[in-house]
């Protein structure tokens, strides 16, 4: 249940810029999770849910963006996504690779009053 | 009113491992991100570890535990310096406690740090403490899929202790494909087959510490 400690991080977040921009109450929040997290999104939204008692972003609604996993390989350059053991490039089979997506954790926005 | 954060969620996490980095490295103490499943034998490892370098290597161990002090009344006992953290649920450590910890145990007294996380491979891997390196612990009896289904933390980890090699003939864990799952998943990765109980690897494995502790 690391979701927890994401959501609590997401909340912090959240009610420090609404401080900031004067805003009381909050209805959306947007959340992009990277594939690589793990996070399950039932998991996100019942934290969510039971954390956001007595706090700005109280009753508001939760959206996931899930984002899957890309690599590139470091040798030929091809995009693909991975199979969940072997991270190897299906096209050239070199190992060095860097993820082009699936490690995003980030408030995108949210919306308020 | 809409407002774009953009803002990552383990900003703080990241600061605050950043921090513990920079005093790793100042301090000159190997420090070790212990992961592994609950009763997979982290503690048990922690104990012939300590007593295995006692006078070699200053051995300091960071104990996570959702409840109790048990385990670092072990580490102590087998002379090793320990600081229980209870996280009271929370299912990793962070860094800030692993900072908070270091308050009550100077790295600079140490050459290496164990930080023995919370029992749980999913979610300590997505925790960045400011280590050097991950250490993934994976018992026998655990049987072979472990690698397979929390792949993560394979891949992060530079080494893997195998650990209770002893009780093989009472599994059916095949160690063979283990291995061989493990290379798949992350061919750089340092492999130790070892028993607390009758002592194998445990000699390699010390050795390893050693040299690592004394590239620092």
């Amino acid at each position: 249940m690391h979701e927890l400690s994401l959501i609590q991080a997401l909340i912090e977040t959240v009610a420090h810029s609404a401080v900031e921009n004067d805003i009381a109450k909050v209805n959306t929040v947007k959340i992009v999770v990277g594939e690589v997290y793990g996070a399950l999104p039932d998991a996100l939204d019942f934290a969510f849910r039971v954390l956001t008692k007595d706090t700005v972003c109280e009753g508001a609604v939760l959206e996931i963006d899930k984002t899957p996993l890309v690599l590139k390989c470091g040798a030929c350059g091809s995009e693909y996504q991975p199979d969940e053991i072997n991270w190897k490039c299906p096209a050239c089979g070199a190992g060095g690779v860097t993820a082009i997506s699936g490690k995003e954790l980030y408030v995108d926005y949210y919306e308020g009053d | 009113m809409k407002i774009i954060v953009g803002r990552d969620l383990l900003l703080a996490n990241n600061d605050q491992a950043g921090v513990n980095r920079v005093l790793f490295k100042q301090s000159k103490v190997v420090a070790i991100n212990l992961i592994s499943s609950p009763g997979s034998g982290k503690t048990t490892l922690m104990e012939k570890t300590a007593g295995m370098l006692a006078g070699r290597l200053k051995i300091g161990v960071v104990v996570g535990d959702l409840y109790t002090e048990r385990d670092a009344v072990r580490i102590e006992k087998a002379g090793a310096a320990a600081v229980q953290i209870n996280t009271e649920g929370l299912c990793h450590l962070t860094a800030d406690m692993v900072y908070r910890a270091l308050q009550e145990m100077p790295p600079e007294e140490l050459d290496v740090l164990f930080i023995e996380n919370v029992g749980n491979l999913v979610c300590p891997a997505a925790f960045d403490l400011g280590e050097q390196m991950k250490v993934a612990v994976l018992s026998v009896t655990e049987g072979i899929d472990k690698p397979s289904k929390y792949p993560t933390i394979f891949r992060e980890a530079g080494a893997v202790v195998i650990s209770k090699e002893d009780l093989l003939p009472y599994t059916d864990f095949d160690l063979d494909t283990c291995l061989a799952e493990l290379k798949e998943i992350n061919d750089q990765l340092k492999i130790f087959i070892t028993s607390a109980k009758t002592g194998l690897g445990l000699n390699e494995w010390c050795s390893w510490l050693e040299s690592l502790a004394g590239a620092e």
